[in-house]
């Protein structure tokens, strides 16, 4: 029976020769993740079962980024919680703060994620890792504890969408963030609920690994239950050195069965930017070009990497801030960090007048390390810009990739890349 | 009965639970900030027993379950919507806070409605307009998990029937 790299991952997990879309499944878990929110309820609810052990602890991933560095007397509560677990269960992955990174950068970069896995990880974000060939996909805390007590989670097996992206002559500063805004922009918030998100075609091969991982990063925010990429050359060359084990490899049937097939050139798709209150706002960077902001954020589990680093310099190379922005800078992990200083791309950011933090989610979620105020506006490289997301119920977020953010951070509004060369 | 508090479509759960409160996970601490960034004063005035109605994806964004424990620990007695986001849906199943998806009865339902609920026949009754409605039903797994009392009686159990 033919099935899509989705059906395949699944029906593997649950040792079944096959599943089709709808049917309810128990499957096997390779990693089971959870981060200092998500992390203490989990643990309170693991309390609850009979089982004192989790099932492996070496597959199971905890990382204090949320609220870390600790923000306050009661995250540090929560993240001690999660210390004192992660000790008493002799959790390997367990990663401290000054050796921690946000979590969809740092576990891909440390080689736990691999082509084939199964992963449930109790953060919304956790689809990330489809852009290396896995099945994963955003629980919340209950699930994640029934993941550490039994390494099995039910699933309802998702239909599967099929994105086909033509083409490699992309606008000039177009990313993976361009391609999934404009996506969710056609789709809607709703538009892949429940279903698997396939990316496919000339373009998507031709797109690296970190604008791999901003696009399924985003595929909650169609609501998809995930977002895959079939791994090719450039996943294999990404593995090397970091993968500690091997790996099946699964690709779609060329007969598979799809609920929906949507082809684009990847030529018409325009530098994108979604207005506040929804990621499906997305219209192209000219007709917001103008718009006066207070801050911007780069960085996060959607454009926290190397890439998305080095394309924000480029931008702001020999150029200020403008004085009256905030340009706040959050590498995902440590690596990419030490990676950015190594090719000066700190120091330009810095000459240019940008705050540069250590890894954390702080900001995007409205945690720390850069709250709005009331009637603040801010250009964000983040994946979400609901009402009240970072900080104040009147402030707003617009969404946009790295280079239209440090652009908008050197005009003082959002602006297109060009306007500011 | 209960009075119906309604919302709009695409309630995200950082407004169900903005992200400033989850430094904390007691029902309590959750419940007095409940639907806080939806200029209601739901929280304040909410009583026990009373409908949450939404449209459709409710719930959609953050895997956060402080959102469904907020509006459980609130005394909301059920949560009717067009359709749920995935994670929620999951999250209120596991944690035994009652779901329903009727898009009549949405549409049939005014804020401040007096509403009665059968749960166990999806019969979804508007006292005040004098109409009723039958929400979608739940597949067997799930009637068996919402039977249980949630995720965690359910895998217990059936670890004790193996």
């Amino acid at each position: 029976m033919s099935m899509t790299i989705t059906e395949k991952i699944l029906a593997q997990h649950a040792g079944l020769e096959n599943v089709v879309p709808g049917q309810l499944i128990n499957a096997k878990l390779d990693l089971v993740l959870a981060n200092d929110v998500t992390g203490p309820v989990a643990i309170q609810e693991f309390a609850k079962f009979s089982t004192k052990n989790v099932f492996d602890p070496t597959k199971v991933a905890l990382v204090p980024d949320h609220f870390a560095p600790n923000k306050d007397i009661l995250s540090a509560e929560q993240c001690k919680m999660m210390r004192d677990f992660a000790r008493s269960q002799e959790i390997e992955h367990y990663f401290e703060v000054g050796r921690m990174g946000i979590e969809h950068c740092l576990l891909p970069e440390q080689g736990l994620t691999l082509p084939g896995d199964l992963i449930i990880g109790a953060d919304s974000h956790t689809c990330t890792y489809g852009a290396v060939g896995a099945f994963a996909t955003g629980v919340g805390s209950t699930d994640l504890a029934a993941g550490l007590a039994t390494g099995e989670a039910w699933f309802r097996v998702p239909e599967s969408m099929k994105f086909i992206f033509h083409g490699t002559d992309f606008q000039k500063w177009v990313g993976g963030k361009d391609l999934i805004l404009y996506l969710i922009g056609k789709l809607g918030v709703d538009g892949a609920r429940y279903r698997a998100m396939e990316f496919t075609g000339e373009a998507i091969s031709a797109l690296s690994i970190d604008h791999r991982f901003t696009m399924c990063n985003m595929a909650i925010e169609a609501g998809a239950k995930n977002g895959i990429i079939a791994p090719d050359d450039k996943t294999f060359a990404y593995l090397e050195g970091r993968a500690r084990r091997s790996y099946p490899l699964y690709y779609s049937d060329k007969d598979a069965q799809y609920i929906d097939v949507q082809e684009f050139n990847v030529a018409d798709i325009p530098l994108q930017v979604s207005y506040p209150h929804s990621p499906e706002n997305a219209k192209p960077v000219q007709e917001a070009s103008g718009i006066k902001i207070d801050q911007v954020v780069i960085g996060s589990c959607t454009n926290g990497r190397l890439e998305d680093l080095r394309l924000a310099a480029e931008i702001l190379r020999g150029k200020k801030v403008h004085p009256e922005i905030r340009l706040l800078v959050f590498p995902g992990t440590q690596t990419i960090l030490k990676d950015a200083m190594r090719e000066g791309i700190i120091e330009t950011l810095i000459d240019a007048g940008a705050a540069v933090s250590t890894p954390t989610c702080g900001p995007c979620l409205g945690g720390h390390m850069g709250i709005l105020a009331k009637g603040e506006r801010a250009v964000s490289t983040t994946n979400r810009n609901f009402v009240g997301r970072m900080g104040h119920v009147e402030s707003e977020i617009y969404l946009a990739n790295p280079a239209v953010a440090a652009a908008s951070a050197i005009k003082g509004q959002i602006a297109h890349p060009e306007e500011v060369f | 009965m209960g009075k119906a508090w309604k919302f709009g479509h695409d309630i995200d759960t950082d407004v169900i639970l903005p992200a400033r409160y989850l430094n904390k996970s007691t029902p309590e601490h959750l419940a007095a900030h409940c639907m806080e960034d939806a200029g209601t004063q739901f929280a304040q005035e909410v009583k026990s027993g009373d409908i949450m109605v939404g449209g459709k994806n409710f719930g959609c964004g953050s895997s956060r379950e402080h959102a469904p424990i907020a509006i459980k620990a609130c005394g909301i007695k059920v949560v009717i919507a067009e359709s749920f986001a995935r994670i929620f849906y999951r999250n209120a199943l596991n944690i035994g806070l009652p779901i329903m998806e009727c898009p009549e009865a949405v549409a049939g339902i005014s804020p401040g409605d007096e509403i009665e609920v059968d749960l166990a026949t999806g019969i979804i009754e508007n006292k005040t307009t004098n109409t009723q409605f039958q929400a979608r039903s739940f597949p067997p797994f799930m009637q068996e998990l919402i039977r249980a009392g949630g995720l965690i009686p359910y895998v217990e159990g059936r670890k004790k029937n193996a």
